[in-house]
């Protein structure tokens, strides 16, 4: 296993084998550094206001990824400008290291959308649901890559790759198997990052593999290795070597990252049924942040720095909470409009239909005024 | 049609894809060995030395990749055909039709456009082992966000798989495989109809016969038989199963007041039970019997020796026709 720092945050290089790794931390600079801890800090505060909301019943669902900050901010920024990710559906420390607006992921759980942002601007794709889907997509996406000869030309300003983010319990789905396969058998530039958080709701990841992980694969002609996912340097660095590969031609490589998930699965689960507060107590004393203050305060980080941290993820969490507040319901259009990027009669004339029940009903409705009127004819 | 040439099915298929791989450098074709070999059925045959192995290339034996990449591919700009090769083989691609390819325009509020063509033979009456000779149209009818349509003669055959490469929404292309080899004359100047319009292939003024796909040729079967008989019937050719363009039908049947669909795939739950149900509706006043739907059973599709009785044929057409006239 990769790892650079332990959880006291000493920074080390344990074998000779990872000093192909340890060379893009030393290419670091200390304002890098503290970006990977406020992204850190950032994403665990808005996790923990998200989970408030919605208790307070401001959302439909929530899934936490606290205890995954290191994995998902470390492989986050290790992913180039050209690059293009597609991510399960709790990544939501990958989606900030790429700019992604927070408040889409927020609104998909409310229940306004079905995530509805614009993969393109960010190249960061929808969260899936359907696990392991997605690898898929990636796949695809990566093979189009290839044939676009966007990859392996040496200049890095051209060159693509593509990384797609899984859990422990989704390897166990047929599609990343298809996907591993055809990823390798078309030499896609397309990494595998498998988060292994150890739980799969109720289920440890003796459910889902005989083999580790990392393994999993090299049937498949996926090499892959292993990261300590709660060290943040690590997982960049892992995953900065693995992405350039992929970008320069070399194919899929799959990174398993060990980390655990010390929250619940989603806002819905209860974990003390099916696991010790022991194990718990373990990984919390591993905490991926933590440990990464730890090694900021030994490189002379001062007390300020995480001050102004605390008081940045306040602020945030005010406005996810404000602006939460402030969201429209979404109007019967939305169910509609875009079900298919072509018109459809069968949509047009439900949608008129119920529009015009609705109005009919008082008028509660936003429709739009102007809209070609239609016979209310046919089934509903 | 000043610029015709009588192709097969087959034949007519090979040559839409030709002319949409030309038009179009993203139109990509892969599935399971449609390379070298052409596929099973040789509807890509040839393509492979005109467009090379990046433009056209065997998959895995894995659907699920299939129709999970063909989403990938399109993501990147590319307008994927893909190949599932035999209608009882879609299964494992479930997932990746109905919840992936879709969803995805509707869940990115319209941003991912979808144009992927899943090219399906299906259908029975070719002695076929089992999982060989299904009609699967209806699951995919009713998923929200897939456009279907079978051709059931050349000409369609040709311009309909153009017609679905350049829809920027997945179209699933039911291909009647035991009428791949029935031959007929090909219009290569422009296209009579639109993907999804239905059309009138015999006038007739008693009767209304709806159907698609492989159908449509014992439906005309039917009308022929029907006319010796004194009875004029109106052969529909619905060619979209979704949308499905019923304007034509209830024209058709407020002049003939009769109407009988027919189809491989039972019938329970099915592309006739729709056509019924709105038909009922929309045309209350003009039936002057039931609607009759003529399909195969609701039953596994039975082993090759059992398939004839099996599959709806022009006897059990015209007793439904009977029926509708006796009423």
């Amino acid at each position: 296993m990769v790892q650079f720092l332990n959880e006291n945050g000493e920074f080390a290089v344990l074998s000779k084998e990872h000093e192909i790794y340890a060379q893009f931390i030393r290419d670091l600079r200390e304002a890098d550094f503290l970006k990977f801890y406020r992204d850190m800090a950032k994403i665990r505060r808005f996790d923990n206001e998200a989970t408030a909301l919605q208790r307070q019943g401001q959302m439909g669902l929530w899934v936490p990824a606290i205890g995954q900050e290191g994995a998902q901010i470390g492989s986050g920024h290790a992913v180039g400008p050209n690059d293009n990710i597609f991510p399960s559906y709790r990544e939501h420390g990958v989606a900030i290291t790429h700019g992604v607006d927070l408040m889409s992921i927020i609104k998909m759980f409310r229940g306004v959308n079905h995530g509805g942002w614009n993969p393109y601007e960010k190249k960061f794709h929808l969260y899936a649901i359907v696990l392991g889907a997605q690898t898929l997509h990636a796949a695809g996406y990566a093979m189009g890559v290839n044939f676009e000869g966007k990859v392996g030309t040496g200049d890095p300003n051209f060159d693509e790759a593509v990384i797609t983010y899984f859990g422990d319990g989704a390897t166990a789905e047929g599609d990343i198997s298809e996907a591993f396969l055809m990823a390798a058998t078309k030499n896609a530039p397309l990494v595998f990052f498998c988060q292994n958080n150890q739980w799969a709701i109720s289920s440890a990841v003796e459910t889902q593999t005989k083999v580790p992980l990392y393994k999993r694969g090299e049937g498949f002609g996926v090499p892959g290795i292993r990261v300590d996912g709660n060290d943040v340097l690590a997982c960049y660095a892992v995953t900065k070597k693995h992405m350039d590969d992929a970008r320069n031609g070399l194919g899929p490589y799959l990174i398993e990252a060990l980390t655990y998930r010390i929250g619940a699965h989603t806002t819905s689960d209860d974990p003390s049924k099916y696991r010790d507060s022991e194990e718990v107590a373990y990984w919390q004393a591993r905490d991926p942040i933590v440990r990464f203050e730890k090694f900021l305060r030994s490189q002379g980080i001062g007390q300020d720095f995480f001050d102004d941290v605390q008081a940045a993820g306040d602020q945030l969490a005010a406005e996810i909470r404000e602006t939460t507040f402030a969201l429209e319901e979404p109007t019967l259009e939305l169910m509609f409009d875009h079900v298919y990027s072509e018109p459809h009669p069968l949509i047009e004339e439900q949608k008129a239909w119920l529009r015009g029940f609705e109005e009919s009903l008082g008028g509660h409705t936003q429709a739009n005024e102007g809209d070609d009127k239609v016979d209310y004819g046919g089934s509903r | 049609m000043s610029n015709t040439v009588e192709l097969s099915i087959a034949k007519a298929l090979n040559a839409g894809l030709r002319k949409a791989m030309q038009d179009d450098s993203k139109v990509l074709v892969f599935g399971e060995d449609v390379a070298k070999l052409g596929g099973v059925f040789r509807i890509t045959e040839g393509l492979l030395d005109e467009f090379g192995s990046e433009r056209i290339f065997n998959s895995p034996i894995a659907e699920s990749a299939i129709v999970g990449t063909a989403i990938g591919l399109a993501m990147r700009g590319f307008r994927p055909v893909a190949e599932i090769q035999f209608d009882g083989f879609v299964y494992p691609a479930f997932d990746q039709l109905v919840s992936q390819l879709a969803k995805l325009t509707n869940r990115s509020e319209g941003n991912l456009k979808m144009p992927v063509v899943v090219r399906i033979p299906y259908g029975g009456g070719i002695g076929a082992v089992e999982h060989h000779s299904e009609s699967p149209e209806a699951y995919f009818a009713h998923t929200a966000g897939l456009r279907v349509v079978s051709p059931s003669n050349p000409n369609d055959a040709y311009w309909m798989i153009q017609q679905a490469i350049q829809s920027n929404d997945p179209v699933i292309f039911m291909e009647p495989k035991r009428r791949y080899w029935q031959k007929g004359q090909v219009g290569l100047d422009q296209p009579a109809l639109g993907l999804h319009q239905a059309a009138v292939v015999r006038p007739g003024t008693d009767v209304t016969i709806a159907s698609y796909g492989p159908m449509v040729v014992t439906s005309l079967q039917a009308a022929e038989i029907a006319q010796s008989e004194g009875v004029s019937i109106e052969v529909i050719d619905i060619r979209s199963l979704s949308p499905i363009d019923f304007g034509v039908v209830v024209e058709s049947v407020k002049k003939t007041g009769r109407l009988v669909i027919a189809h491989e795939a039972g019938t329970f739950v099915s592309i006739s039970s729709e056509i019924a149900a709105k038909i009922a509706e929309l045309c209350f006043y003009y039936l002057e019997a039931p609607v009759l739907r003529v399909g195969g059973f609701d039953v596994p599709y039975p082993a090759a020796k059992l398939e004839e009785l099996y599959l709806p044929d022009a006897d059990r057409l015209m007793e439904a026709v009977d029926r509708v006239m006796a009423y």
